[in-house]
């Protein structure tokens, strides 16, 4: 059905693509395994027309075929859904489908194209209203979107980047259980991930790649969970995390009734309450835009509650200053690491001493003390393992994971009572990954709180003590993570509350 | 009865003001609908209003000069298109400096034509019949301008264009989400550049209009302003062509009542009127929210994404 062979695309300073090959046959899921960076998303984009290879050859149906762009692709039945979904959020479902489509009337397309919709959906299992504005979708259907467009433009090729990401559990199931199908219809698959529980549950065969490069092509049915691992990393994988029994202790933060607005001016937080207490990770679970990040800008003195009470140590801090909080001893690890973590164009040393340059010893009166200034930056950079060829490089030059180690020697360094955590470990590689958990777990076990907010459900279930499930802005419950079950989870990330709600 | 004729000259004058506001900023909305700001509607109106008086002036054909000076408004807005979807510059600066060169251009040029009354203008036309309904009649079918009606009928085939056809969905796409236009094959800079030279004509066609139909005559800057009501007017319009009929009848009234009251109020009072109006209507839209309907890539240039 498709070859692409030997594939080579360089961006400046890095081989994303080094002489790539993979063949993927009429009815099966092929999943491309990889970490991230590994250059899976490179080589798809490449395959749908949003980059142009240096070099190398693609086939289609034993065709040579040039692809140059999506619009090609799509004529050559290659239909890609995106990690980031690219829907018009204000457009209806139909519309969206409509755009840019060959062959619809000139006058409202969108009505040709609904009734196709609804054939297709039943076909498929893939049931969405075509009428629906994008935004009023959740993430799952918003998928199904993107794969009824796919379908609708007859692609016989379907390319799926990460897409069990914003997915609850039970939606990944049925995710599946249409993947399944589509291959039963002779469609071919291309699933891109790196999470190895699902390569062995829906593919047929894997493509694992390291660095660029294709590290082999095999068969589910031959291989295991750890020689995956092995390829994908490049070394052995220690999956269980050493983790100490929690010794929970005094109040480090008390959530009470919490209401705050989102960007957008409607409610995101609808009365939120919960305790973290020290000594204990607390994890916050939920399929993204349920309200964690406006719940962590409140925390974090970024976003104004409407109503209810932050304690942090002992002290009321509801809608103090970002500085106050932190003066009060909150560490907060963010969302967005280049955009709200540091100063990309500011050195390391200087990014360092962000939150406490005001204060002695980095500060006397109206001057900074560069010398103190730059023995802490070298010790921290020792202490935290941030590899740079100086305290002074310009931050937005490191690697992500160093960039993250970075945020942590910051936030750490001030020795906190409470630290606040959102998606520590997006997008690292798996050894930084380790390395940022065991961090975490490390400050737990000297006796503070951590609140930990990630899309990630392997990461909240390995490092949580507990786990609260939020859902449109309020938490449907709280269980303690030894007792967790993922179905349980996945049912409240889907919006059900818990039976008996224990006491937080 | 008094309160009747002074219904129908606000209404008639409204309508006879609003006129290139109207099809300043049905061209500004389609622009915008497509991404792209552009500050320069000031630069292409006084542009089309001197070109179009020239070509009239000289050839004796007033629809010429209309003709004519749609043509340089796009030439115009050709130049920020290239300027900001090509090259990427910010639409901010390159409208900006779109104005200061238009002012400047046609008033360089204008120099000798500066205060001759124009031999030719474009007729007025008093529809048959319709004229006639007592009050509905002198209002709005007598004494107006053929653009006038043109642009009414225009604001409403755009609407239709917009939100019903599947140019529509593709502009309307490409202002809100260029990636996801493009990954479906949409060219988006192609989409970019024909709304922007639409919007670049038809802001000529509001130049042509006052010099050959509303003044008619030459001045130098007499377009005093009416680019920036009109950028005002595309957000208070929510980016909507039907809504655009109402604030550019609003804001002619609004210009037609300062006149009246010039006998009042100093001149430089008047004069600072437009900006003070844009000043309030931007400030009623942040209020209200209206500017939540702003398409979700305006202002932002759009790159492939490569790294």
């Amino acid at each position: 059905m498709l070859v692409m062979r030997d594939i080579v695309k360089t961006f400046p300073g890095v081989v994303a693509n080094d002489h790539v090959s993979l063949e993927v046959q009429a009815g099966e899921i092929h999943a491309l395994l990889g970490e991230n960076g590994a250059g899976k998303t490179t080589l798809m984009n490449i395959l749908y027309g949003l980059y142009r290879p240096d070099s190398g050859e693609i086939y289609v149906k034993g065709k040579r075929v040039h692809i140059r762009s999506p619009r090609d692709a799509i004529a050559h039945g290659i239909g890609m859904v995106h990690q980031h979904f690219k829907l018009v959020r204000p457009h209806t479902v139909a519309e969206n489908v409509a755009l840019g489509l060959a062959g619809t009337p000139f006058w409202q397309p969108a009505r040709v194209v609904e009734r196709g919709l609804k054939e297709l959906s039943e076909r498929y299992g893939l049931p969405v209203d075509p009428r629906a504005r994008v935004w009023q979708l959740s993430a799952g259907e918003q998928q199904r979107v993107e794969i009824l467009k796919a379908l609708y433009r007859g692609a016989e090729i379907l390319i799926l980047d990460e897409p069990t990401s914003v997915l609850t559990p039970q939606e990944t199931a049925e995710l599946f259980k249409v993947l399944l199908h589509m291959k039963q219809e002779g469609h071919a698959v291309i699933f891109i991930t790196h999470k190895l529980s699902e390569v062995m549950e829906v593919a047929d065969r894997v493509t694992v790649m390291r660095r660029g490069k294709v590290v082999g092509t095999l068969p589910t049915a031959e291989t295991d969970k750890g020689s995956l691992a092995r390829m994908m990393v490049g070394r052995e994988v220690v999956f269980r995390l050493s983790k100490g029994e929690c010794r929970p202790g005094e109040e480090a933060l008390v959530v009470e009734d919490l209401h705050a607005l989102s960007d957008r001016g409607i409610p995101a937080l609808r009365g939120v309450s919960f305790t973290v207490r020290r000594g204990e990770i607390l994890g916050i679970a939920g399929v993204a835009g349920n309200g964690q990040r406006e719940l962590v800008e409140v925390i974090t003195g970024l976003r104004r509650a409407q109503r209810g009470r932050i304690i942090v140590l002992g002290k009321d801090l509801t809608n103090r200053s970002a500085r106050r909080i932190a003066d009060a001893g909150v560490a907060h690890i963010p969302e967005e690491r280049l955009r709200m973590g540091i100063v990309p164009g500011m050195s390391i040393e200087d990014n360092l001493i962000l939150k406490k340059h005001h204060r002695p010893p980095f500060s006397r009166g109206p001057l900074l003390q560069l010398r103190k200034v730059h023995a802490f930056a070298k010790r921290v950079i020792e202490e935290y393992d941030i590899m740079t060829p100086s305290p002074r490089t310009p931050a937005k030059l490191l690697s992500g994971g160093n960039i993250q180690r970075l945020i942590l020697a910051r936030e750490l360094s001030g020795q906190p009572g409470l630290v606040v955590a959102a998606h520590p470990t997006y997008g690292l590689d798996v050894g930084a990954t380790e390395q940022i958990r065991q961090l975490l777990i490390k400050q737990r076990d000297s006796g503070v709180g951590v609140l930990l907010v990630s899309e990630d459900l392997e990461e909240i279930m390995a490092l949580s003590d507990r786990i609260a499930v939020m859902f449109r802005g309020e938490i449907m419950g709280i269980v303690s993570a030894s007792e967790a079950k993922i179905e349980e989870i996945g049912l409240m990330m889907a919006g059900e509350r818990r039976q008996q709600e224990q006491p937080s | 009865m008094d309160w009747q004729s002074w219904l129908i000259g606000i209404v008639g004058r409204a309508l006879a003001f609003g006129t290139p506001l109207l099809w300043g900023t049905l061209g500004e909305i389609y622009a915008e609908r497509a991404g792209v700001v552009n500050l320069g509607v000031e630069g292409m109106m006084v542009l089309g209003a001197f070109s179009a008086f020239a070509v009239a002036q000289s050839t004796g054909h007033p629809g010429l000069g209309i003709l004519v000076a749609a043509l340089v408004g796009g030439g115009a807005a050709l130049i920020h298109a290239f300027l900001t979807v090509t090259l990427r510059a910010n639409q901010y600066v390159s409208g900006l400096a779109l104005t200061m060169f238009g002012l400047g251009l046609a008033g360089l040029l204008g120099r000798g034509w500066e205060g001759i009354p124009l031999k030719q203008p474009l007729p007025s036309v008093t529809v048959p019949g319709l004229s006639k309904i007592p009050l509905l009649g002198p209002m709005l079918f007598e004494d107006q301008s053929i653009l006038t009606y043109i642009g009414l009928v225009l604001a409403v085939v755009l609407w239709l264009l917009l939100y019903r056809t599947r140019w529509g969905i593709v502009l309307r796409s490409v202002g809100e989400s260029p990636a996801t236009a493009d990954a479906l094959g949409v060219n988006v800079f192609l989409v970019r550049y024909l709304a922007v030279i639409l919007g670049g004509v038809l802001a000529g066609v509001a130049g042509g209009y006052l010099s050959v139909e509303y003044r008619p005559s030459w001045t130098e800057g007499m377009t005093a302003g009416m680019g920036w009501i009109v950028i005002a007017l595309t957000i208070f319009a929510g980016w909507d062509p039907l809504q655009a009929i109402w604030g550019s009848l609003f804001f002619g009234a609004l210009y037609h009542l300062s006149y009246r009251l010039q006998a009042w109020l100093p001149p430089e009072l008047l004069k600072l009127m437009p900006y003070a109006f844009a000043i309030l209507v931007l400030a009623i839209a942040g209020l209200s929210g209206r500017r939540r309907g702003a398409p979700g890539a305006l202002g932002v240039p759009y790159t492939r994404g490569e790294k």
